[in-house]
């Protein structure tokens, strides 16, 4: 009874906007969430172009391309905004995406010249620590390996950050990465299934430091005017996440995903994501990055593996992550 | 079918099936072998609290009860967080071991899943025993004390036999449940040496977009569940105590001071195990609840609707399943329908939402079904506890009072109405509120369906802490606690009104 008055409440919902053109956008849930960018987006960009935005979140960026390869071209997603450069190259061999045409002036530590990816944000993985427990954090990769410090990481099978974490050990060592991991194994309390729970327990004080983003002191500081998480910078540099949208090719909204795409770029979309996503933007809006965000450390070096090679490195990179991790 | 339709549409979905890697048959090992300990490690240390809580009256013992089954119906990682608490690196035992000079407990690894595990299950196996020793009649034991049998010969002729029967099928669901378990052995596994069958199937469909994989690791989980049930079939012998006139129980055996004692310690020693956490759990979200959001309690509202709603469905598919099962004169026509009813918890919720999402994805919007979706898929999920408690009142029923109705001519809804459902008041509201706890604490399919806008209680708490928001997230937990407990409650106290015994 009650799902047929929901029902009801939808088909209504529904035929009321018929005449609005509706531009669908898929998306990770914490996109959409309340405190996340979806709520202002969704007002800034309908204040442009008379159209109703609709955001599906599901999952996260992995669980996204797989929704979107289990609809395939029958789908009704116009834009699939989230994923990452380690999922860029299998998402662009489905063919469900098509060319974007934004020129922008980004502010990534790398050049962008994707034809199908448009960059929104981007970040880089970091251990984060509390700096009243732990005084002197390690300064590199290998000195957190030869170190006693406890951390925490996510499954790289199931998570973001953890399969940065993995992209990054190859990147800074290459060959020598099996090595690392053998290193750091004794290092590592347990290895969660996502960000949430690693961070969770992190919270709980169950290690020493956690694989997150050097972003994530900058939530603690301002929304909890907390200054007592901080990342620690590694002498090799950071592994970068760069989270990309591009528009379906089977979209029957083509100049509105395009408008979409243009959009955002812009401050109307980028000023809302570094407090609300607590990424950096991919084109620092007018007005520049929100105070809190100069605390953050800035890597040495920036390291991404290209977008071309991710799925090759990502499988034999795992491979030996399970081998050394294993014993 | 709910079960078996989605692995084939997955299947149909995927390209040409590879092999199994030895990765694989690793994760298959390691599922199997955690289950195995957990599940012998539930019953066995069940065993002695059951027989305390059963032979003796003490007040507040239904309370108590009530409180011991709670971790179970609690959501994976509301638990975990209860645990450590208790047992991590900052928790009440690392206190304890400071105080008195010892090096503190790691609680990760294959002893940190088999604690979590036996955390979960020990409440089940509880329940499911302290059922099977509440059917034996009161006046067994009271034929045992006018013959001044002593508790070996009570524990040979009466709860030995009980136990034959119900101990196996306890182990095989506990079994079953621990072989599926996802969330539990990553959190406190220690590392990739901990995968399990479940996780597999996460990787085969996130990682490398392998459906055919995913499909043939589900098989291989069916396959597990079928052995499982066969083998507890092949074990469980049927406890033959005849019927019984409901009289008041009383065990003239164990009120001197040693059983009482023992049965003291057992107690409390569980009480103890169970409550610790949970009381942390309680501690940890009491500062949040009051600040929770309206879009926190939309997503309660949303929750119970599917858990009240999930479990009749439950309740009434297990009553049919258990009826036509005992009803059937064949013996591999009995098994089977209960072979059916296990099928809910040996496939895995990802390969079902996903199965489903296939199937429904051509004729409408899965996301706008969301809900429906769930309530089915959580009530195939709690099938078999609701069998595992359904399936042995129906047959002791039908052994002890079938005759009597026969030759009554009740058939149909008469038979039903006065026979069965009188009967069974008991493990009837014991399974719907188990089903609507469980439903209710269930993250499962939601997750791969639904839109933020229709999120469940546990969903939108996962959501608060992908958004940092702990302390938010520790009030939602607090309330998804005292939902699920309020919910099996009620269904709980239903069942037992004028039945109390």
């Amino acid at each position: 009874m009650k799902y047929s008055l929901v029902a009801a409440g939808l088909l209504a919902g529904s035929t009321a906007f018929a005449e609005t053109p509706v531009l669908t956008v898929y998306t990770y849930d914490s996109f959409v969430s309340d405190w996340g960018p979806g709520p202002a987006v969704e007002a800034a960009f309908e204040e442009t172009c008379t159209c109703d935005l609709q955001f599906v979140g599901t999952g996260d960026g992995a669980a996204l391309l797989s929704r979107l390869r289990l609809e395939g071209a029958r789908t009704e997603a116009d834009i699939v905004l989230g994923l990452d450069t380690s999922l860029t190259a299998a998402a662009a061999d489905t063919g469900l995406f098509a060319p974007h045409s934004v020129a922008a002036e980004f502010d990534l530590p790398i050049a962008w010249n994707d034809p199908v990816f448009v960059p929104y944000d981007w970040g880089y993985f970091a251990f984060v620590y509390e700096t009243g427990k732990l005084a002197t954090p390690p300064q590199s990769l290998k000195a957190l390996a030869d170190s006693d410090i406890s951390i925490l990481i996510q499954d790289p099978r199931s998570s973001t950050p953890g399969l940065g974490l993995l992209l990054w050990v190859k990147a800074a060592y290459g060959k020598e990465a099996p090595a690392v991991w053998e290193a750091l194994s004794d290092n590592i309390v347990t290895v969660t299934k996502g960000w949430s729970e690693a961070y969770g327990l992190f919270l709980e004080g169950e290690a020493d430091m956690v694989l997150s983003y050097t972003t994530s002191p900058a939530y603690h500081l301002i929304a909890e005017e907390d200054d007592g998480k901080a990342a620690a910078p590694f002498d090799e540099g950071h592994y970068m996440q760069i989270e990309v949208a591009a528009k379906v090719a089977s979209t029957d909204q083509p100049d509105l995903a395009d408008a979409f795409l243009e959009f955002m770029v812009t401050d109307g979309f980028q000023s809302v994501i570094p407090t609300t996503n607590w990424m950096y933007p991919a084109v620092t809006p007018e007005g520049g990055l929100p105070d809190g965000f100069d605390t953050l450390i800035e890597p040495s070096a920036s390291l991404l593996i290209s977008a071309a090679d991710a799925p090759s490195v990502r499988d034999v990179a795992l491979g030996e992550w399970l081998e050394a991790l294993s014993q | 079918m709910l079960t078996l339709a989605p692995l084939a549409a997955v299947m149909w979905r995927a390209e040409a099936p590879g092999g199994l890697g030895p990765a694989d048959w690793a994760a298959i090992r390691f599922s199997v072998w955690q289950a195995l300990i957990s599940a012998a490690l539930s019953v066995a240390l069940a065993i002695p609290v059951v027989r305390a809580l059963a032979r003796q009256s003490f007040a507040g013992r239904g309370l108590l009860v009530m409180l011991l089954g709670a971790p179970f119906i609690l959501p994976v990682i509301v638990a975990i967080f209860g645990l450590l608490a208790v047992f991590g690196q900052n928790g009440l035992l690392r206190y304890v071991t400071d105080l008195i000079g010892l090096p503190p407990i790691r609680i990760y690894g294959l002893h940190g899943i088999v604690l979590a595990n036996v955390f979960f299950n020990l409440p089940l196996a509880t329940r499911l025993l302290l059922q099977g020793w509440q059917a034996i009649p009161s006046e067994r034991f009271r034929l045992a004390a006018s013959l001044g049998m002593d508790r070996a010969e009570i524990h040979r002729f009466l709860e030995r036999p009980m136990l034959r029967e119900a101990a196996p099928g306890a182990l095989a669901i506990i079994f079953l449940v621990c072989t599926t378990s996802f969330a539990i052995a990553l959190a406190l596994g220690g590392g990739p040496r901990a995968t399990t069958v479940e996780l597999a199937i996460y990787q085969a469909f996130r990682f490398d977009f392998d459906l055919a994989k995913a499909a043939l690791l589900a098989g291989v989980q069916f396959l597990i569940t079928l052995i499982a049930a066969l083998i507890s079939f092949r074990f469980s012998v049927p406890a033959v105590l005849g019927a019984g006139l409901d009289r008041d129980l009383r065990r003239w055996d164990a009120q001197s001071g040693w059983p009482r004692a023992l049965d003291a310690a057992a107690i409390a020693a569980a009480a103890l195990f169970l409550l610790l956490p949970l009381t942390m759990v309680v501690l940890r979200g009491a500062p949040a609840i009051a600040g929770i959001g309206p879009d926190v309690w939309q997503a309660a509202l949303r929750s119970l609707i599917v858990a009240v709603a999930a479990a009749g469905l439950t309740v009434g598919l297990a009553l049919a399943l258990s009826t036509a099962s005992t009803a059937s004169r064949l013996r591999p026509v009995r098994r089977g329908y209960e072979a059916a009813g296990y099928l809910g918890i040996a496939i895995s919720p990802l390969v079902i939402g996903t199965g489903l999402y296939v199937m429904i994805f051509p004729f409408a919007n899965p996301v706008g079904l969301a809900l429906p979706v769930t309530v089915l898929v959580n009530a195939a999920l709690a099938l078999p506890f609701a069998l595992r408690i359904l399936l042995p009142a129906v047959q002791a029923t039908e052994r002890d009072f079938g005759r009597l109705a026969d030759s009554l001519a009740l058939t149909g809804i008469t038979r039903l109405r006065w026979l069965l459902l009188p009967r069974l008041r008991r493990p009837l509201g014991f399974a719907a509120g188990l089903s609507a706890a469980l439903s209710m604490g269930d993250l499962g399919v939601i997750a791969l369906f639904a839109d933020p806008r229709q999120a469940t209680l546990p969903l939108e708490m996962y959501r608060l802490m992908a958004a940092y928001r702990t302390e938010d997230a520790a009030g939602a937990a607090l309330l998804l606690l005292i939902l699920s407990l309020a919910l099996f409650w009620l269904f709980d106290r239903g069942g037992r009104i004028n039945a109390d015994a």
